[in-house]
């Protein structure tokens, strides 16, 4: 299959596709892409939307038509890609503490590490932001150790609370918001990835990295403060 | 002029054109299920086409009004009445205080939209008065209307000039919406993924009779009929997904994705809902059925600018008749009483 692909996605919507697998350096192709947009937006462009591996270019149809945008875009496609800027690594405090981990101590037994292991391993990378979605703000991660890669649970929880850090497979995440859900939860954290009420309401945007900083209950209870 | 929620109905929200910008960070659009409807009703009393108004879902709402000024009601027929007296499902009438508006039950369709000249007295937040509810965002405090709560016009809400259903017969008007929709044909344009099912497959999707499942919500409405096959795989790399998306979970049963539907997601899109016709959903029921028809970019983007033209000619149409009032009658027939406007319209 020959790349980049464009795809139409309705009339509202064109998909250009760098490539059918994950990783760093097709994410960077993608932001190169949305970085070119933006600075450059050709006629009717009203959207951007990364992903994995490719950008959603959301239009308007009645200022431009997919051959146009096609013709647009293939002039700004990127030749040769820098590699992602790693940039500030964005610090989010975990509570470990199994009050709010519920399925650390099953987890832990499951990938035969003791709880101190799981916590060390979750705690010691660097993760990518691929992109943001499934509920507003939340992180598709790239980066966990596969010694504490698990699946998800049979049957998914109908609550699981905002702020819950969880595993599912070679993936981690962090719930924004009360949501049903079926990860394995091994944390909590305090802060609130969404806000509306904020003029900047996501903390985390996609191509970012981000690392988990365990904190106490305590520290976890004085930092929820006013949540 | 004031509205207070004596009952709140079934799901009666703070609709407008949705929230643009924030697809990338995973917030949805939200905003009217039936654009169209929206539009109609605002056009109808002067305002912008889309602003924002309340979205009536199945069992309406029970409304006491303070104060007066104009209301607009466009989209399903949910058995509207003012003070007793049934509205028209697309009407604009004038309203002052003590009076109540209230639905009996659904006759035709699954959203009104009522709008108020105007438009409402709220916040908007992050670019957009729709609410979204799974992230209560936006809207009436971010949720569906409850009883007690009390809605304002935003501007001294004027009395507009137009009152009366929509006045029929216009020529070289295309007519506002094809109803009832309960055998209705959906244009769809193919992907971004018709290449994970093969010819038979993508045959099937168009010839057959899809009927709208009990799971049919503001994010979605799955979809009951045969099984389509996959060719090979079930899944893809998680991509950008836009309301009209339809999803083919492994499966094999679609998932019209609509206003409310996260902004990306795994499973293989066959088709998607074109724009104009994206509404034809906000309007169906669990139980009704559904055709998909293949059309093209030019027909859809031509539909879209079908739809604009008309709500221009409407506004200019309906402009005309300013100074002219209409009187109202009570009529007893053989099949009840109506209550009738007469305008005289040039």
């Amino acid at each position: 299959m020959e790349f980049p692909r464009f795809l139409l996605q309705g009339d509202t919507g064109l998909v250009v596709e760098f490539a059918a697998d994950i990783s760093p350096v097709i994410l960077a192709a993608v932001h190169s892409l949305q970085k070119a947009l933006s600075d450059q937006p050709p006629v009717g462009v009203l959207e951007l939307v990364p992903t994995y591996r490719s950008l959603l270019v959301v239009y308007d149809p009645g200022l431009t038509s997919p051959e146009l945008l096609t013709k647009a875009i293939a002039k700004l496609l990127p030749r040769q890609v820098p590699p992602l800027p790693q940039g500030e690594v964005v610090q989010i405090p975990v509570c470990y503490d199994l009050s709010l981990g519920w399925d650390l101590q099953q987890l832990s037994e499951m990938v035969g590490l003791t709880i101190p292991e799981v916590i060390a391993e979750h705690s010691s990378s660097n993760y990518l932001t691929y992109m943001l979605g499934f509920t507003p703000g939340f992180p598709y991660l790239g980066g966990l150790s596969p010694r504490i890669a698990c699946p998800r649970l049979a049957t998914p929880r109908t609550l699981v609370p905002a702020g819950s850090v969880g595993i599912a497979e070679e993936q981690t995440g962090i719930y924004p918001l009360d949501s049903p859900g079926g990860w394995r939860i091994i944390g909590r954290t305090p802060l609130k990835l969404f806000d509306p009420s904020l003029e900047q309401p996501f903390l985390l945007k996609a191509g970012n990295y981000l690392r988990f900083v365990p904190i106490s209950l305590e520290e976890y209870q004085r930092l929820s403060v006013g949540r | 002029m004031k509205l207070y929620v004596e009952e709140p109905g079934m799901l009666t929200t703070v609709q407008d054109r949705g929230r643009r910008g924030y697809r990338a960070y995973g917030l949805p659009a939200a905003g009217a299920m039936d654009y169209r409807s929206l539009s109609l009703a605002n056009t109808l009393l002067g305002n912008p086409p889309g602003t924002a108004a309340l979205e009536i879902t199945l069992l309406g709402p029970t409304l006491s009004i303070s104060g007066s000024g104009t209301l607009a009601l466009a989209g399903a027929d949910l058995g509207a009445r003012l003070n007793g007296w049934p509205l028209a499902a697309v009407e604009a009438f004038a309203v002052k205080a003590g009076d109540i508006l209230s639905f009996t039950a659904p006759l035709n369709g699954c959203r009104s939209y009522l709008a108020i000249a105007g438009g409402f007295k709220l916040p908007q937040v992050l670019g957009s008065h729709s609410t979204y509810l799974r992230g209560a965002t936006g809207g009436y405090q971010g949720r569906a209307l409850r009883q007690g709560d009390i809605l304002e016009s935003a501007a001294s809400s004027p009395t507009s000039f137009w009152q009366g259903a929509l006045p029929a017969g216009l020529s070289g008007l295309t007519p506002p919406l094809a109803s009832p929709h309960y055998e209705a044909v959906v244009r769809v344009l193919l992907g971004p993924q018709d290449d994970y099912f093969d010819s038979a497959n993508i045959a099937l999707f168009f010839e057959s009779n899809w009927q709208v499942t009990l799971e049919a919500d503001r994010m979605g409405y799955r979809l009951k009929g045969p099984v389509l096959q996959h060719k090979a795989k079930r899944e893809i790399v998680s991509d950008g997904i836009l309301p009209g998306a339809i999803q083919v979970p492994p499966a094999g049963a679609p998932i019209v994705l609509l206003a409310d539907a996260q902004t990306c997601g795994g499973y293989p899109k066959i088709a998607t809902v074109i724009t104009a016709d994206l509404g034809i959903f906000g309007q169906l029921m669990p139980g009704d059925s559904v055709q998909f028809a293949a059309t093209t970019f030019a027909t859809a983007a031509a539909a879209t600018q079908a739809w604009e033209s008309f709500l221009t000619e409407l506004a200019i149409w309906l402009q005309r008749q300013q100074g002219s009032t209409p009187k109202r009658y009570r009529v007893r027939t053989a099949g009840g009483e109506h209550l009738v406007s007469i305008q005289t319209i040039s």
